[in-house]
């Protein structure tokens, strides 16, 4: 019996690929199986290869695996583009239809199952995800009541008949590929999983969960991959509390609409990627200048311009950080699990209230798209934190303005909604007084520069960091963020074994940076391996611009439109342990 | 009930003395006096120009963004809080070049605002370039030779955008411009009015003179139908949109908050935050 296995399938996009995934993920997840997936896609919407891979276990997992188990095919180009992944001994299920070979090389065994033929026979070709998942869910020896059940609620809808059909289409499937196998296969074979159900979501899911709970009621966005699920989330379920997703006509009447609605009183976010991001630099501006809390949600996606629509990278940090002309008080969080994309979300409704600055949320595309197994989401730690706003202000004497933007010891300054009597006040985006009127004079701007950044300076975030520390002095300490972090787990595994020792740590607050924290870490490692899906070293580059120790720090760089694979950062990890230099590595190769 | 004074702050305008902007500034205070608004329901958001200031010069709550972005702004107001009156206001350059695509889905969009374009051909905060609401021909800092590029017609694209309230006025007229404005606010959904507002230091064409001279007020036009759409079209191509008074208003279509589904009555801004356990947990289910 084995804990984990890989599963991928593959066809041509609008084939059915996606259902099928669906369907086999949620049969493993009723029996408790965690599960991490991984999707492969064009930026086509029919036509062209796609595949979507998951990894099973009994386990909690992170990361996809370097290696496949199963390879399930709707085409010969499917099997070229893949088998390569398999490993030695892999299986390969194919639809008949096209005669499949395995490729000259690979050490797999082929079982082509009649996955149109089956379908057409039932009625319909649509039914071959059916097919093919019954296939493969009866190789694992997996019990077929559980995924009949699940097909049940698929179907349920469309009434018995089809879900009959469609348990059909399942079985068929399963029959055929027994018969040519001759029983489950040996070595395939699932330990049981704990029957817990987990949630299984895609980090947009979690974010768009946590921005209901977080009170969220007026989304102002423009769609864009790999953010849309977000908004597409929440048009199904703003209704129903009053509120709404405005699609609008671009990401900068997105993101100012949303400034408006915040400034109004309601807690608003936008989310977009790279060149929504670019587009929306201005308006994070006003909202820093006039401190008017707004969340962005930025997943990050392969640029410059269109760059790499569906791909993965970690490429905007710079960009989010300093994007925006003239110097404003922000915060950019990076949540690097479906955990903490919902704890996170409301973590930024709460922080973009209480210190009244843009507050910008970045996940990369793995991580907003990547399906997993999630954990129990606790209710209880949900808190709504509205800082410091005020209401039934007295009358005054005069007739002068509310001093919205009073100076104060901490730099926040109360806040008042429109409609409040004896609130009112100005505000703008020119440098202004303490009622928002404005002014030029220099010393007046110097207090309200110094007011605006002193918000800032006493930040508190929960967990800037997320460290896993074993060791004392580590031969490495290992520095990611995003999705990154179950890879990065799965290579300090093997990393042990050859006795490598290595901590990790994931940056989760990128602006303001955490410097004591990360420092601390960095301190007690031989040598500090950043790891980051772009071409620059924009994370490295943060570490060394804000904390130091150049000399200690191997930049390992992948953006060639993937995420890391175990066995990547176990070989350039274990390179970097080894007493090279940087130009070394370079020369090596393994840079 | 506030008076029109009450809607006056003790800020001193940096307009030019003799710009049109002064009296718009006096109409928005008399129209939201004349409908019963007090102060602090009303908000005035509005963009970058010598316009854009305005809400800085009412007394309400006002918000001064960024250029062209007045709209998008007003529009999430609105929508957080629908008891508020809510007017957008900026310049030509504002609303019909950089903003340009915000008006059209503005307009579109029909969300409950006002939105007062201070219209003076040209580009008054940055010292005089053309605009597109400048003539053809039109000399400038930008158009040394004169401007050869089209005059936008914006009243004609509101009305092929589906404008369910479109006006223009003159700011020497207060007493057409107030009622405009009026109307405006009491109409349900998006109202635009363009106004004629002469920049006397930097248009020495479209002055207030030539403006007497050239509009045609629609009180004078016999039989004039402001609720027939194809009227309202011809009547602008015919006169080169040389027009004032209430151009065309549909009464029938409902405003974006009245017609999206599941949009609440009471204002968001008001509403509890917090989520039941219960209705976590039905949230939740769906991803098991
Ligand atoms: C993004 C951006 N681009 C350019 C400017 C410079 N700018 C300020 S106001 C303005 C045009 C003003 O013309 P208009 O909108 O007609 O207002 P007016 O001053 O005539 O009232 C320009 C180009 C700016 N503030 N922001
Ligand atoms: S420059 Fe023109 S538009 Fe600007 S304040 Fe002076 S007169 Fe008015
Ligand atoms: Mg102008």
């Amino acid at each position: 019996m084995i804990s984990q296995l890989s599963w991928k399938i593959g066809g041509q996009q609008g084939e059915g690929v996606e259902s099928t995934d669906r369907i086999f993920s949620t049969a493993l997840n009723r029996l408790g199986y965690y599960l991490y997936g991984y999707r492969h896609f064009s930026s086509r919407i029919k036509g062209g290869h796609t595949n979507n891979k998951i990894r099973i276990s009994t386990k909690p997992i992170r990361a996809i695996s370097d290696d496949l188990d199963i390879l399930v095919a709707f085409d010969q180009e499917s099997i070229d583009f893949n088998a390569h992944e398999l490993r030695s001994g892999g299986v390969i299920v194919a639809d008949a239809k096209f005669g499949p070979v395995v490729p000259e090389g690979v050490d797999a065994k082929l079982f082509a199952v009649p996955i149109t033929s089956i379908a057409e026979e039932l009625g319909t070709s649509l039914m071959k995800n059916m097919v093919a998942s019954g296939a493969s869910w009866a190789l694992l020896g997996l019990p077929l009541e559980v995924f009949n059940k699940a097909v049940e609620e698929e179907f349920g809808r469309k009434g018995p008949a089809i879900v009959e059909k469609n348990i059909e289409a399942v079985k068929r499937g399963a029959e055929f590929v027994l018969e040519l196998a001759g029983g489950p296969l040996e070595g395939f074979k699932l330990e049981p999983a704990d029957g817990k159900q987990k949630l299984f979501m895609i980090g947009n899911d979690a974010i768009g969960l946590g921005s209901l709970a977080a009170g969220c009621r007026i989304m102002s966005a423009y769609p864009i991959t790999p953010a849309s699920e977000i908004m597409e989330y929440l048009i199904k379920k703003l209704p129903k509390f009053g509120g709404t997703v405005v699609q609008t006509e671009d990401e900068i009447a997105a993101i100012t609409m949303a400034i408006g609605a915040s400034y109004a009183g309601v807690r608003t976010m936008t989310a977009s990627a790279g060149p929504g991001l670019s587009l929306m630099m201005e308006a994070i501006g006003l909202a820093g200048m006039t401190e008017i809390p707004v969340v962005i949600v930025d997943t990050q996606r392969g640029g410059p311009s269109t760059g790499l629509p569906t791909k993965q990278e970690q490429s905007d940090i710079s960009a989010l950080i300093y994007g925006t002309h003239g110097e404003i008080p922000k915060i950019v969080l990076a949540p690097s699990s479906i955990e903490e994309c919902f704890y996170d979300t409301i973590q930024a409704f709460n922080l973009a209230e209480k210190y009244q600055v843009p507050v910008i949320l970045a996940t990369d595309l793995q991580l907003s798209l990547g399906k997993q197994s999630c954990e129990a989401l606790d209710f209880e730690k949900i808190q709504i934190d509205r800082g410091y706003m005020v209401k039934d202000i007295p009358d005054r004497e005069d007739s002068s303005m509310f001093n919205r933007y009073a100076f104060t010891e901490n730099g926040i300054s109360p806040r008042v909604l429109p409609g409040e009597k004896n609130g009112i006040h100005h505000v703008t985006g020119v440098e202004h007084d303490e009622a928002g009127r404005p002014s030029e004079s220099p010393v007046n701007r110097k207090k309200m520069m110094d007011k605006r950044f002193r918000k800032l300076a006493k930040l508190d975030v929960e967990n800037p960091i997320h460290l896993h520390a074993p060791h004392a002095e580590p031969d490495l300490l290992i520095v990611g963020m995003g999705s990154t972090g179950g890879t990065i787990d799965q290579a300090r595994l093997r990393l042990n074994g050859e006795g490598i020792t290595s901590n990790h740590m994931t940056v989760r607050l990128l602006h303001p940076f955490p410097v004591e924290e990360v420092r601390e870490q960095m301190e007690k490692a031989k040598k500090i391996v950043v790891l980051e899906n772009n071409a620059t070293g924009q994370l490295a580059n943060l570490i060394k611009m804000n904390v130091g120790h150049h000399d200690k720090i191997v930049n390992v760089l992948k953006y060639d439109g993937n995420p890391f694979l175990p066995a990547e950062i176990f070989e350039r990890c274990k390179n970097a342990a080894g007493n090279l230099t940087q130009e070394e590595l370079v020369k090596n190769g393994n840079l | 009930m506030a008076t029109f004074k009450e809607f006056r702050n003790n800020i001193k305008p940096n307009w030019c003395p003799g710009c049109g902007d002064f009296s718009i500034q006096a109409a928005i205070q008399r129209a939201a006096a004349a409908v019963g608004l007090e102060p602090e329901n009303l908000a005035v958001i509005s963009g970058i120009g010598c316009s854009g200031r305005i809400s800085g010069y009412i007394n309400a709550y006002g918000l001064h963004g960024i250029h062209g972005r007045a709209l998008p702004i007003a529009q999430g107001v609105k929508l957080a809080n629908r008891d508020l009156t809510v007017i957008a206001s900026g310049g030509d350059g504002d609303g019909f070049a950089i903003g340009m695509g915000h008006t059209v889905h503005a307009i579109r969009r029909n969300i409950n605002i006002t939105y007062i374009v201070m219209d003076n051909q040209i580009y008054g905060l940055t010292k005089g370039q053309t605009s597109p609401r400048s003539g053809e021909g039109f000399k400038t800092k930008s158009t040394p030779e004169g401007s050869v590029e089209s005059t936008l017609s914006p009243l004609e694209i509101a009305l092929a955008s589906g404008a369910t309230f479109v006006a223009q006025s003159f700011s020497s007229d207060l007493k057409q411009l107030t009622s405009l404005i009026e109307q405006g606010i009491q109409h349900e959904g998006f109202s635009l009015i363009n106004v004629f507002s002469p920049c006397v230091t930097f248009n020495k064409v479209n002055t207030y003179d030539w403006f007497k001279e050239n509009i045609i007020n629609l009180d004078t036009v016999p039989d004039y139908d402001p609720s027939n759409r194809a009227m309202a079209m011809s009547k602008l191509m015919e006169t080169g949109s040389m027009i004032t008074g209430l151009i065309y208003q549909n009464k029938e279509k409902k405003s974006y908050e009245n017609m999206v589904h599941g949009f609440k009555e009471e204002p968001l801004a008001q509403q509890s935050l917090a989520l039941e356990k219960a209705e976590f947990d039905k949230l939740v289910a769906e991803f098991v």
